[in-house]
């Protein structure tokens, strides 16, 4: 039981799951559990894929080819950037999405910057007043405030309808402060220790050694609070009344999801683009940001996420 | 620069020996090993760069986590915007005699049980499946595609989940097309009601159930593989292995998720059944956080929402603390330890 809790996914044990090859004690599966097996990956890698790709080819498609699917386009007809071109003349959405990957960068800045701070300043049990500032951090994952009380606080301090209200309230997730502790916490401690007696102050070994030492896992952990903001919808409604400020998932849900008309649709004629196509095309600006950073980080995860994760 | 640098280094030398005794034995204190543990001052001085880089976390909790906790004082007065927290009149538990008494509320707790316990059943299985099915794929390349397709709609948003599913099951979607096209009638999943708690469930297993997997996979990585061997030699075949070597190794994830879930079983996707209640109505999708929002923020009365709101706040962390200690009875260390 206890090999559980160790950090899983480190050491030889993981080199050793990587081996392709069928160990020689394990006997050949039945070829009809080769087919099952190929067909549930298959469906659901389907599941996955196959409506993205109806969304992206649909917000490609001309109206003719909607018409003639009757929806939905799956099978490729005619192909038109339309209603791009329409997205980025439209304004609101090119507007959203400046607001959107504001917001990201300057909130994905400010968490990591705090969290590795603070995952550091907490990695060494015995220093001073750790257990008293790791208790502070870990209360707040076992009781939360509410709505009610987080919405009269931003509205006291005077930040609705700042985009502050966007990032401040869920700046930090202790869960990836934990994290990027349980990481600092399992490097060398002899490499730190003879920094620290070369009389390199904590700063300079944080910035200067452990950083450098944990790519991987300030990546994921920057994917994570970089997702967190990009996909935060409920912030928007509950801090932004003002509509030219809000962000792209808030634009999303009104354009898509309550069916309000994109501007500048209404003037049909040449040129204007099909509306599905341009519903689909606003789904796709919002997919692409991640779609473009999550191969990057992906192949962290496992070894990432899970030395934090598992040791809970 | 150079007289702090060898203060530093002074105090550090100690330090080392201290910091692993206090890893190893925090519970004894100063009285076993007291001349390994240095006094508060020399720790204060060797470690305050540390505790400064803890600050800047810890004003952010304590002014968005804590002052909040504080806030809920609301919940017992009749607080009014205009008045203010410190000059709205106290009036004691009435208004959470009054949310108790409220069929709305007693809704709310049944569609987010119901939800939880949906999903529990629905839900929670399948990472645990998939794991396997994934574990025994034998080509790093195959594996690592295939895992890198299912991970990614956890990091789409709930708007665009709820999206995407509106355009293949709503009445206009991928499905409806299909049965149109075979002469049937279209159906509109996302509007009914009567399905609502299949399609959530669905919602949720399409965006997270693929990033579930990475725990398990993780434990499975961490079963030795001398086991499976051992079990083969005496004649296990795969479903005794299986049973006897895989299983038992997950389970200590499986608890432990499970204390989580349960946790959290008052928390039922929030976003997304907010996105959704439009369509379905309040009846079928109507949860406690809903609930808060809706009467706080919607209509104005601060006080009642709050109240809800705290109930949730302390049935949530008692059913934690109670998870936990169920935990610690099956001879899991659970979510903390007091070690």
């Amino acid at each position: 039981m206890s090999t559980i809790t160790k950090p899983a996914g480190t050491g030889s044990k993981a080199l050793r799951t990587k081996k392709s090859s069928r160990p020689a004690w394990e006997e050949e599966p039945h070829a009809a559990a080769k087919v099952g097996k190929a067909a549930v990956l298959t469906m659901v890698v389907i599941a996955v894929l196959g409506p993205l790709y109806s969304i992206v080819l649909t917000s490609l498609s001309s109206q003719a080819t909607i018409t003639s699917a009757g929806g939905m386009v799956i099978v490729p007809g005619e192909i038109t950037l339309d209603a791009y071109r329409q997205i980025i003349s439209g304004g609101v959405v090119t507007r959203a999405v400046l607001v959107s990957v504001g917001v990201t960068a300057v909130g994905t800045l400010l968490s990591m910057v705090v969290s590795v701070l603070c995952a550091y300043g907490l990695s060494r049990p015995g220093s001073f007043a750790h257990t008293p500032i790791l208790f502070t951090l870990l209360l707040t994952m076992f009781f939360s405030a509410g709505m009610i009380p987080a919405f009269l606080l931003v509205s006291g301090l005077g930040l609705i309808n700042t985009y502050w209200a966007l990032i401040l309230p869920g700046a930090i997730s202790v869960f990836n402060i934990i994290i990027l502790r349980g990481f600092f916490m399992g490097i060398d401690r002899g490499i730190l220790d003879s920094a620290r007696i070369d009389g390199a102050s904590e700063w300079r070994i944080l910035f200067q050694i452990v950083l450098p030492m944990s790519k991987a896992v300030t990546a994921v952990i920057s994917l994570f609070y970089g997702v967190g903001y990009w996909n935060a919808f409920f912030n928007a409604v509950l801090y932004i009344n003002d509509s030219a400020m809000n962000p792209l998932q808030v634009v999303l849900r009104s354009y898509v999801l309550q069916g309000v008309m994109v501007p500048g649709q209404i003037a049909v004629g040449q040129g204007a683009a099909p509306s599905l196509a341009l519903q689909m095309a606003v789904i796709v600006v919002a997919v692409v940001p991640i779609l473009m950073v999550y191969p990057l980080v992906q192949k962290h995860f496992t070894k990432g996420v899970m030395i934090g994760a598992v040791k809970g | 620069m150079t007289t702090t640098e060898s203060t530093l280094t002074a105090s550090a030398v100690p330090a080392q020996g201290s910091y692993r005794a206090d890893a190893g034995g925090t519970r004894q204190g100063g009285q076993s090993t007291p001349r390994k543990k240095a006094g508060v001052r020399t720790r204060l001085r060797r470690d305050k760069s540390l505790v400064l880089m803890t600050l800047p976390a810890i004003a952010l909790l304590m002014v968005f986590a804590y002052v909040p906790m504080l806030g809920n004082i609301v919940a017992f007065q009749d607080y009014s915007p205009f008045v203010g927290i410190p000059d709205s009149p106290f009036v004691g538990l009435d208004n959470f005699t009054r949310v108790l008494g409220d069929p709305g509320f007693w809704l709310a707790v049944k569609n987010t049980l119901v939800i939880t316990a949906f999903q529990l059943v629905f839900f929670f299985p399948i990472p645990i499946v998939l794991a396997l099915l994934f574990n025994s794929i034998l080509s790093p390349a195959l594996r690592s595609t295939i895992q890198a397709i299912v991970y990614l709609p956890h990091f789409f948003s709930w708007v665009l989940v709820v999206s995407v599913f509106q355009q293949v099951f709503g009445g206009a979607g991928l499905v409806s097309q299909g049965l149109r096209a075979q002469g049937w009638q279209a159906m509109d999943v996302m509007t009914n009601p009567d399905t609502f708690l299949f399609l959530i469930t669905s919602q949720a297993i399409w965006k997270d159930a693929g990033w579930g997997i990475i725990v398990f996979l993780a434990a499975l990585s961490a079963i030795d593989q001398e086991q499976y061997e051992a079990a083969a030699v005496d004649g296990a075949n795969r479903w005794r292995r299986m049973w006897h070597v895989t299983l038992p190794g997950l389970r200590g994830v499986v608890i432990l998720l499970l204390i989580l879930r349960l946790g959290d079983s008052l928390s039922v996707g929030f976003e997304q059944l907010i996105l959704q209640r439009d369509a379905v109505g309040a009846e079928a999708s109507e949860v406690l956080d809903t609930f808060v929002y809706y009467s706080g923020i919607q209509n104005g009365d601060w006080s009642y929402a709050a109240a809800a709101g705290l109930i949730k706040g302390v049935v949530s962390l008692a059913l934690i603390l109670g998870a936990n200690k169920l935990a610690h009875l099956f001879g899991e260390s659970g979510v903390y330890s007091k070690s």
